[in-house]
């Protein structure tokens, strides 16, 4: 398939803040400020940033639960803000989301099959009763759970089991694209594992696409076919994974891999240089001028402070936000050829 | 194809059996468990339930239930508790203690009609500005202020000087400020639950906002409802009881508890009698609400704006 499944195109969201009984506009959380990326079919999106760089919010916009201030989506040549009854379902029926606390992911007034069956209701999949009880006790053995866990409430089971129910409740109405958000984070190291293999093996057996919001470095490393960087609402840098961690032309990148925690003394010797001068991300609400970064960033002089850096694409495919690309090719170079000695 | 995916990984879950009814006596079991733990609320549900059953079986419980009406037995006046009459005779004759059971029945109507009003009344408001929010919410919790900031004794002291004064009219006039409660206790839960991954994960899945509300909002409400209507239930009594008192809600000669205690009170203290035991009778009937909407709230975990 030629076609990109989905396109997401400069995408921009500002959360108004209001205060006071007029509900008067006092600022803006500049949630998502430049996005743009696109996700083929059948391949896993990585997308990473530290934690309040706007990863979610772009994957709550492509499920409709924002609406984009700016910019568009496109799924499959549909844009996402297409209001049309038809296109609505089309869009609630291909694409699902599973979340990061599978605590608050499952309705805890609700049995499992209760739960799982409520997509199939809405959509019409299975009339009669029994007929959703098979789908369900169906998607139970898709996640691997046996089918007695369908009288379940979601207080008797482990997180790992939630996390597999809410995948199963995704999976209901037989989507093709689905949003994890960070899906892993809030479980234990051995039950990550395990779900991640699951997800690896659902995404084979039934040719879904992901794109993956994650914190975790390493893990994105490990699934994700491209991976793109965020920080404070700005896309940084956009590759295959491959090249984007052999090859880190941003510095922002480079500080998160730093971040990696090495266990051998090679692992050590070939980290890229932490290239942040520490310090916490900025509020969103007051980001710095020029490039956001610069705060931070070892690299930053007055261009920086002023002018903010364009998404440009430095090779076929390798897209990277920064004002000093021949420093960063040099640096990354220097880091290949590490990478490169040690194998 | 689902056996390939479990071919594929080497992790096999435990086989688990469980059936419907398994599960839900686990349920029941669990509550009762949780319940059972607490004294307080046993004793409380058990003072409840006595003077429900007793107000229920009026006729056949009491030993004068004629006296609950119309009736004067003058050469029985003013006789103070004893073995015929437990609770004394009032000032026509007729036995205290009928009278107070048969003015349990009105109280509790009192509190069944009041919440049945109010209650739906002001879930069903606090639901919508909760869920739908933006001016829809501004204006119903506006609404709501305004009608918080009046006392319902107060208005109904004023319906009750506008109309002839009668307990159905002072039940409405109590309907008409009580659902506020009600009202802003759920717009706060909602507004908190509305944020939940599991309704953003209905959103997605296309339900619509009718079916979030019943499936997934409510019945997370539900118990501190549940335990915002036992607690209510004994204010509802005692604003009945204060309206009967001041001659605005059960008139003469029905037995309302209020208004026993403001007959009775002409005659004190030499006929104690005709005051003391209706207002213990209000007194135990409150305590018990109190006491089993404590334990519910323990029973629950209900945490809440207003409980």
């Amino acid at each position: 398939m030629n076609e990109a499944l989905l396109v997401v195109e400069n995408v921009v969201k500002h959360f108004p803040i209001r205060t006071g009984i007029f509900q008067r506009k006092v600022g803006e959380v500049k949630a998502v400020e430049d996005v743009s990326f696109t996700v083929e079919s059948g391949e896993i999106f990585g997308l990473v940033g530290e934690s309040g760089s706007g990863k979610s919010t772009v994957g709550k916009m492509i499920l409709r639960i924002y609406r984009p201030t700016e910019g568009t989506i496109k799924y499959k040549g549909r844009d996402l803000s297409s209001t049309s009854q038809e296109n609505q379902r089309f869009f609630t029926k291909e694409m699902q989301m599973v979340f990061q606390d599978p605590k608050s992911s499952l309705n805890p007034r609700r049995s499992i099959l209760s739960t799982l069956e409520d997509p199939l209701i809405v959509h019409g999949i299975a009339k009669s009763r029994r007929q959703r009880k098979d789908i369900v006790a169906e998607l139970l053995q898709k996640v691997e759970l046996s089918p007695g866990y369908m009288y379940k409430y979601p207080s008797s089971l482990s997180g790992g089991q939630r996390q597999r129910i809410a995948i199963a409740r995704a999976l209901a109405v037989n989507p093709s694209f689905i949003v994890l958000d960070e899906p892993t984070s809030a479980l234990d190291v051995s039950v990550q594992a395990k779900i991640i293999r699951l997800l690896q093996v659902l995404q084979k057996n039934m040719h879904l696409s992901y794109l993956f919001i994650s914190h975790d470095l390493s893990l994105v490393r490990t699934i994700a076919s491209h991976t793109a960087v965020m920080y404070l609402g700005f896309l940084f840098e956009y590759a295959t994974t491959e090249e984007l961690f052999r090859y880190p032309l941003n510095p922002y990148t480079r500080t998160l891999i730093s971040a990696v925690p090495a266990v051998t003394k090679e692992e050590k010797e070939i980290k890229p240089e932490n290239q942040s001068r520490g310090g916490d991300t900025p509020s969103p609400v007051n980001p710095p001028s020029g490039c956001v970064f610069h705060p931070r960033c070892i690299l930053s002089d007055n261009t920086c402070s002023e002018q903010l850096p364009m998404l440009e694409e430095i090779s076929p495919g390798h897209y990277v936000r920064c004002h000093h690309v021949s420093k960063n090719i040099v640096i990354a170079e220097q880091y290949k050829k590490n990478l490169a000695r040690n194998e | 194809m689902s056996s390939k995916v479990n071919g594929d990984l080497e992790q096999k879950e435990l086989k688990v059996t469980s059936t419907k009814w398994m599960e839900l006596k686990n349920r029941i079991g669990r509550g009762w468990f949780r319940f059972r733990k607490n004294p307080i609320s046993l004793v409380g549900g058990g003072m409840v339930l006595l003077v429900i059953i007793l107000a229920v079986f009026a006729p056949y419980v009491t030993p004068f239930p004629t006296h609950a009406g119309k009736v004067t037995n003058f050469e029985k006046i003013f006789q103070p508790p004893g073995k015929e009459h437990w609770f004394g005779t009032d000032e026509v004759g007729r036995d205290v203690f009928s009278r107070v059971i048969f003015g349990y029945r009105i109280s509790l109507l009192m509190a069944l009609v009041v919440l049945g009003i109010s209650v739906p009344f002001g879930v069903a408001l606090g639901l919508i500005a909760g869920y739908v929010g933006g001016i829809v919410e501004t204006i119903i919790m506006r609404i709501t202020d305004v009608f918080l900031s009046l006392p319902a004794l107060v208005m109904a002291l004023a319906i009750g000087a506008a109309f002839t004064p009668t307990i159905g009219k002072a039940m409405l006039a109590v309907s008409a400020i009580w659902w506020t409660w009600h009202c802003r206790l759920v717009h706060s839960l909602t507004r908190s639950i509305k944020t939940e991954d599991f309704v953003l994960a209905s959103q997605i899945c296309g339900d619509s906002p009718l079916r979030i509300i019943f499936k997934d909002i409510l019945p997370n409400c539900a118990s501190a409802i549940l335990v915002k209507i036992t607690l209510d239930a004994g204010f509802v009594i005692l604003v009945g009881a204060g309206l009967s008192f001041l001659g605005l809600g059960v008139q003469p000669p029905k037995p309302g508890l209020g208004t026993m205690i403001a007959y009775g009170a002409a005659h004190l203290p030499t006929q104690w009698w005709l005051t003391v035991f209706p207002s213990l009778a209000i007194f135990f009937l409150i305590f018990g609400f109190n006491l089993l909407g404590d334990g519910l709230r323990d029973m629950l975990d209900v945490e809440g704006e207003g409980i």
